[in-house]
């Protein structure tokens, strides 16, 4: 009897965990595990867990002298089509004028760095504004795709999965800061990786490398004793339109209030 | 049980044969559309993080020139050209790392490549070290005069204009232009060779110009006069007039 009785009530709880389990059929179906492990790389001499890092980039608006060495030490890593138009990051000049206006100029996207420009009699100040994919928390490239073929691993770096993309350009439009492109030959939508393949294996991004002044700091976010940490400790930060709520982790130091 | 089953109208037990039929072939096609590893790690491909790090490195990172260029690293390091990495000039070389012989790195003895820190842009932060190519000595390559790895002036110079270009070329078409640099910063000697450890000084207070520009100097005639006591007394003069090219209207 009372045998029975344990029988029933265990059977109850089987039917509840039955059900519970089939709320979780959706995420079966989608082949998604709820618990992520640490990521067993093809290549052995990785050591790196990406549930481990949250990556972020500061940029020093009054440190960068517009040598576009960034620019071009990216091209030549990442093997970027040489021509113009496709950038992984890139430096734009701007110039506010004294009758208000603002210009914006990028030849080449700084890969030969910039020249002088005649006529700059009535510019009220000038600078540089290194750019890239900010890689934001909240993506609006990742939420477009439609087969994630772009996504965000664990350490906050958006990524694309070239195997997967089907070139559809759906991302490149959604990106409100214009840092994808569709590369000329794979058909594919490319992007800054923050050099994920220096990253994992401990070494900076070539922009960074390449740097001559410290204008770009690359490193921790979630860590205390980082140089990104007391970057952001100790200039003022803006982010570029941060109205989109797309949390960039660019972060950058002495933002013009000019700069889109 | 009969009776339950035969009042349920054929058109729905047709339809839900054919829900069935969907779901099924929705559960059987599904998995064999999504990739292996897929959402392991998020909603993505896992082995694309695989492909992600399968590129080579161009850049070796200025780290791994110390081993075999130590007297190199340590010049740079020394000097104010420390921040800046070997290959930024040397170009990228990690196939030198493994094979210092076959792949030999590129020097960049002609006048182009310093240029594209150096040249003036006036776009560039202010006290970064700039030249114009046209005319500093604009015959001879830039490493017979300046060590790429320690880059200093050649000798010791005698005027503020060689590292302050900008400001003695405006002070020059002003209505300071006979004033000496020194009447208004005295100048430690070693500024001219440590510029960043030996400061000159500024004009602290509003009395300083008030020298020349209040109403009853005696010091010099040809200066405007104003009366130091009311003529906008809130601010130093120096944060209306910039005093390498006062302007006054
Ligand atoms: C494994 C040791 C090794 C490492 C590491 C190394 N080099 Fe070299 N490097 C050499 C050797 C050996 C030569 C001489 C090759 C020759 O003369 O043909 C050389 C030659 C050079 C030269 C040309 C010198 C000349 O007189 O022709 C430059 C420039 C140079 N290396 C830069 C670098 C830079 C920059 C790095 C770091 C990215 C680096 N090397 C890392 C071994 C190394
Ligand atoms: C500002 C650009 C610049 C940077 C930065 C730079 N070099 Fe050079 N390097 C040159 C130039 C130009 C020459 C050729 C000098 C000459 O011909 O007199 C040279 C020559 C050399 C040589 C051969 C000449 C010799 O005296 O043996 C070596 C080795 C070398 N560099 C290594 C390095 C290493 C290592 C670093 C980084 C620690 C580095 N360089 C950083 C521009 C640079
Ligand atoms: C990638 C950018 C870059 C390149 C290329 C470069 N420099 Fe520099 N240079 C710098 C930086 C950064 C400083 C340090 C400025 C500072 O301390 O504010 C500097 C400082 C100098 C100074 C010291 C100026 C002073 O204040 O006395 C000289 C001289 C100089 N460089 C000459 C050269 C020469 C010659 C070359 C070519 C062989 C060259 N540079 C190439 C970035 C560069
Ligand atoms: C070897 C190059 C060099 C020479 C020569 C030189 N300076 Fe400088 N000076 C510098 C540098 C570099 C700085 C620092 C710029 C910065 O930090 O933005 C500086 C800064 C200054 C400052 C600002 C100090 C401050 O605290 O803001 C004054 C004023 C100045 N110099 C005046 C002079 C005068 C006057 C002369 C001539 C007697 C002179 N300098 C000669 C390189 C030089
Ligand atoms: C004939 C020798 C000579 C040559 C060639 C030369 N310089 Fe200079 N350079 C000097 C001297 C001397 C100074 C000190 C200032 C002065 O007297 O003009 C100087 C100063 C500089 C400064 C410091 C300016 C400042 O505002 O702090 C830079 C940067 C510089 N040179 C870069 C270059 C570059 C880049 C080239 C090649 C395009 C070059 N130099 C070629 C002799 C030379
Ligand atoms: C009439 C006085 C006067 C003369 C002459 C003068 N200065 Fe200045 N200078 C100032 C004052 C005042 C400041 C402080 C400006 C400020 O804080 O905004 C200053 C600031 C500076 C600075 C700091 C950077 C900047 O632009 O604010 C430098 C560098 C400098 N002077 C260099 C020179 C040199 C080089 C000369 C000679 C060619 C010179 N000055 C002549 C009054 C003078
Ligand atoms: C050594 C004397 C002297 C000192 C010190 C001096 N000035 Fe002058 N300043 C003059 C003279 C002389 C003129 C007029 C030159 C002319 O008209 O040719 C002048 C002209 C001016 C003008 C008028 C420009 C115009 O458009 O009419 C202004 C503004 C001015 N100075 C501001 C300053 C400020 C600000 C300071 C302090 C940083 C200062 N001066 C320090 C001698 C001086
Ligand atoms: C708040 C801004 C401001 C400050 C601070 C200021 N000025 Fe002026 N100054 C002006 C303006 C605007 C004019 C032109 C209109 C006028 O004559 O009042 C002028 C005119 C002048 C003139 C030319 C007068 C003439 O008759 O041509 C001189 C000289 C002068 N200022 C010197 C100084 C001196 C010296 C100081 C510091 C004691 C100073 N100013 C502080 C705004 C300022």
């Amino acid at each position: 009897m009372k045998n029975s009785i344990t029988s029933k009530r265990r059977d109850v709880l089987k039917t509840m965990a039955g059900f519970a389990a089939s709320l979780l059929v959706p995420k079966v179906v989608r082949g998604e595990k709820a618990s992520a492990k640490p990521f067993d790389w093809a290549d052995d001499s990785i050591h790196y867990d990406p549930h481990d890092h949250k990556w972020g980039m500061g940029v020093d608006i009054d440190k960068c002298i517009g040598c576009g060495r960034c620019a071009n030490a990216c091209k030549i890593e990442n093997d970027v089509p040489k021509e113009p138009f496709f950038f992984r990051t890139w430096v734009e000049r701007y110039e506010v004028h004294e009758n208000g206006e603002t210009t914006i100029d990028c030849p080449n996207g700084a890969v030969d760095g910039f020249e002088k420009k005649s006529g700059d009699d009535d510019v009220l100040r000038s600078f540089f504004v290194p750019k890239l994919c900010n890689h934001c928390e909240n993506p609006p490239c990742v939420q477009v795709c439609p087969v994630g073929a772009t996504y965000q691993s664990a350490d906050g770096v958006v990524l694309v999965d070239a195997d997967y993309c089907l070139g559809c350009r759906y991302c490149i439009q959604a990106c409100p800061y214009g840092a994808r492109f569709l590369h000329p030959v794979t058909r594919t939508a490319e992007k800054c990786t923050f050099c994920y393949h220096r990253i994992v294996r401990g070494e900076e991004p070539a922009c960074v490398e390449a740097c001559p002044t410290e204008a770009r700091i690359f490193g921790e976010l979630d860590q205390k004793a980082s140089p990104l940490h007391r970057f952001k400790r100790m200039n003022h930060i803006g982010v570029l339109k941060p109205a989109l709520n797309t949390e960039p982790k660019v972060f950058y130091a002495n933002l013009d209030m000019e700069v889109k | 049980m009969n009776n339950w089953i035969s009042k349920i109208p054929e058109q729905i037990k047709l339809l839900a044969v054919v829900v069935t039929v969907i779901i099924t072939a929705f559960l059987i096609v599904r998995p064999m559309l999504i990739p292996a590893g897929f959402g392991e790690q998020g909603h993505f491909r896992s082995g694309a993080l695989n492909d992600a790090v399968a590129v080579q490195f161009k850049y070796a990172g200025k780290a791994s020139c110390v081993e075999c260029h130590d007297d190199m690293t340590d010049m740079l390091a020394g000097g104010y050209h420390k921040k800046l990495s070997c290959e930024v000039c040397h170009g990228p070389l990690a196939g030198h790392i493994d094979d210092p012989d076959e792949n030999t790195p590129s020097f960049p003895r002609e006048r182009t490549l310093c240029p594209v820190c150096h040249e003036y842009l006036s776009s560039r932060p202010t006290g970064f070290p700039q030249i114009v190519s046209q005319s500093h000595n604009s015959l001879k390559a830039c490493i017979s005069c300046h060590e790429p790895h320690d880059p200093v002036p050649p000798d010791v110079p005698s005027q503020c204009s060689a590292c302050h270009g900008e400001i003695s070329r405006s002070k020059a078409v002003s209505h300071h232009v006979d004033i000496e640099c020194e009447f208004c910063h005295t100048t430690p000697e070693l500024h001219k060779t440590s510029p960043r450890q030996y400061r000159p000084s500024k004009p602290q207070n509003r009395e300083f110009c008030g020298q020349c520009h209040t109403k009853n100097s005696k010091h010099n005639t040809k200066a405007p006069r104003i009366d130091l006591a009311t003529h906008e007394t809130r601010y130093d003069c120096w944060q209306c007039h910039y005093p390498h090219l006062p302007e006054a209207r």
